[in-house]
């Protein structure tokens, strides 16, 4: 496919469908609702089927018997109906179920507003839903990374057979920009036809169940015990971020989504005022890219820009870094997110505190 | 454990599983009657079962068939999952009162309304079973549970639900019709309406919808004879049984 301009949400969902998902459960919620509507008219001409949910509680469990065939589904949502879809994640973690989710988020809480936010960080990295689980999180700067993205989240939902998140705020969603989406080779289903439901031939007359429940202790510690052990791979494997500009940086922002690309900004302009600023990205949310993290010794202090009132990612900036270095966080919320001048203004106030 | 020893039983149904079903409980008939169905009609390789929160929610461990366990309620919802990917299998979901009437009661109504060729199967025994005996939608007016020591009254609660009657008045479903298994006479009757809620799926006929009046000994504080009495005095007159909807 040739480079196009297109939405955020179309390009998300068309590089879904390029990446094998013919299947997709979705509910109208703003500022998402072009990948339902993208889908609902695609996914019918080639092969596919589009289920519009009663609600984002009957998604996410339409999203886990779809995933519980073996086939690529998706289900996509902004943060109200993610808190929804909590229970539902918890489910599809205990029964590793391969599944994609996407989350546009907007600024909360409650109804909140149909801004860009990254209020849903923890919501996201430290489990919606209850007990001992984690889903992977990707989370995009520009579109072409978003389309590259939720390609690769299908691809890890298979390898590891567990619902990995794309979160991608507002701005990702609302934006256009020049993408190119590539299509993908998949394994078909019936690889998956070992543990699937629906292939009952295949395995030669054999049941498949896909359990929740497991009352005896012992028996549901082994199995967590078995979802610990996956994890702990993926944490070792999975770990992404860009580095911008750090090698010989004195401060070094971190951000994520759409607020690195005000950094990636800052940083440049900062740079020809022969400020040395530097720029970690973290790609994946979980695992948290903490092998990245190892900065050199010209590193004074670090700076956290979120678009978020709570820093909800300041907590993994200071554990990445075993709370070595100084950490100043600078946020707007609500729907505004940090101006490059405000960011510029910060780092120049620290460079200067610091010397 | 004592020696089970199994002559004759249709062969979705596993053999050397102890139940788990509490003396008099009418689970075990229930599922008798859905593994029957499914071999009479030599669906076994094709049907997928939803299991859901509650008692039944083992009844996997009874039935030789590819099985996932839902969350309370969201049976239906996966049913639409799996039935959207594989519209050549034989999708149903098994409920009770508290997963399908209560917490579920949204995705069962969407559900029955979307009417694609499913199948349910819906056992009312107007409580919670599992959690010990709580209040039900279900529950008749005067029941006493333990979260209505005294009896439900309407004030306080409400009306007792009729799943069959509220779901009857969509446009969607083809079929809907409530069984008891208190007698034999009328788990004959279950016998055939449950088979015809699977057939109808396997001839792409709609949606089937199968209430099936059910005991809970156990916490409807009576023997299993007493409580199939009681289901006779009490459910039957308020729950009626019959065919509530057919496309044919």
């Amino acid at each position: 496919m040739a480079k196009v301009l297109m939405k955020g949400t179309e390009a998300i969902a068309e590089a879904a469908i390029q990446a094998g998902c013919r299947y997709f459960y979705g509910y109208p919620i703003t500022p998402q609702n072009e990948i339902p509507e993208h889908m609902s008219t695609r996914l019918p001409q080639i092969g596919g089927v589009y289920l519009q949910s009663e609600s984002e509680v009957a998604s996410i469990n339409m999203l886990m018997g779809g995933a519980a065939t073996g086939y690529r589904v998706m289900t996509t949502s902004s943060s109200p109906g993610i808190s929804l879809m909590a229970e539902g994640m918890s489910y599809l973690a205990m029964g590793e179920l391969p599944c994609v989710i996407v989350n546009i988020s907007r600024a909360g809480p409650g109804l909140g507003g149909i801004l860009p936010a990254q209020g849903d960080y923890f919501q996201a990295t430290r489990n919606a839903g209850h007990g001992d689980y984690r889903i992977l999180v990707l989370a995009p700067d520009t579109l072409q990374e978003a389309v590259d993205l939720v390609q690769d989240a299908f691809d890890l939902s298979q390898k590891y057979r567990t619902p990995v998140m794309l979160l991608a705020d507002g701005f990702m969603g609302q934006m256009m920009e020049a993408v190119e989406i590539q299509e993908r080779t998949i394994e078909e289903p019936k690889a998956n036809a070992e543990w699937a439901l629906g292939w009952r031939k295949e395995r030669g007359g054999k049941r498949a169940v896909i359990y929740n429940l497991k009352l005896a202790p012992n028996d549901l510690e082994q199995r967590v015990g078995e979802l610990q052990k996956k994890y702990e791979v993926i944490r070792q494997n999975e770990q992404r971020c860009e580095r911008y500009r750090v090698d010989d940086a004195e401060l070094v922002a971190v951000a994520y989504g759409t607020t690195s690309r005000m950094v990636r900004t800052a940083v440049d302009q900062l740079r020809e005022e022969g400020l040395k600023v530097g720029m970690l990205r973290p790609i994946s949310l979980w695992p948290y890219p903490v092998k990245h993290f190892s900065l050199p010794s010209s590193v004074r202090a670090l700076l956290d820009v979120e678009m978020s009132s709570e820093f909800q990612m300041l907590e993994d900036v200071k554990l990445a870094t075993e709370c070595r270095l100084p950490v100043a966080t600078c946020a707007r919320w609500g729907g505004n997110a940090p101006s490059v001048s405000e960011i510029e203004n910060k780092c120049r106030d620290l460079l200067n505190s610091s010397r | 454990m004592s020696e089970t020893k199994v002559f004759g039983m249709t062969p979705t149904w596993r053999r050397d599983v102890h139940t788990h079903y509490c003396p008099g409980c009418t689970h075990g008939v229930a599922h008798r009657l859905v593994c029957e169905a499914i071999d009479e009609l030599g669906i076994r390789d094709e049907a997928i079962g939803i299991a859901p929160v509650g008692c039944a929610v083992l009844i996997h461990q009874y039935m030789d068939l590819d099985f996932i366990e839902a969350a309370h309620g969201r049976a239906p919802a996966v049913a639409y999952g799996i039935k959207a990917v594989r519209p050549d299998k034989i999708v149903f979901t098994y409920q009770g009162d508290g997963d399908l009437a209560s917490i579920g009661m949204g995705e069962i109504v969407h559900a029955v309304n979307r009417a694609w060729p499913l199948t349910v199967v819906f056992i009312n025994n107007a409580i919670y079973g599992m959690t010990g005996g709580q209040m039900a939608p279900t529950t008749l007016l005067g029941q006493k549970a333990t979260t209505c020591l005294s009896g439900r009254t309407a004030e306080a609660n409400g009306y007792p639900v009729r799943m069959c009657e509220l779901l009857a008045t969509l446009e969607g479903p083809a079929y809907i019709e409530r069984v008891a298994l208190s007698k034999p006479q009328h788990i004959l009757k279950a016998k055939a309406a449950i088979k015809k809620a699977f057939e109808n799926q396997v001839n792409n006929k709609g949606f089937s919808f199968i209430e099936v009046l059910s005991t809970c000994p156990t916490n409807w504080g009576l023997r299993p004879v007493e409580a199939c009495q009681w289901l006779e005095e009490n459910m039957i007159p308020y729950y009626p049984l019959g065919v509530f909807k057919d496309f044919e």
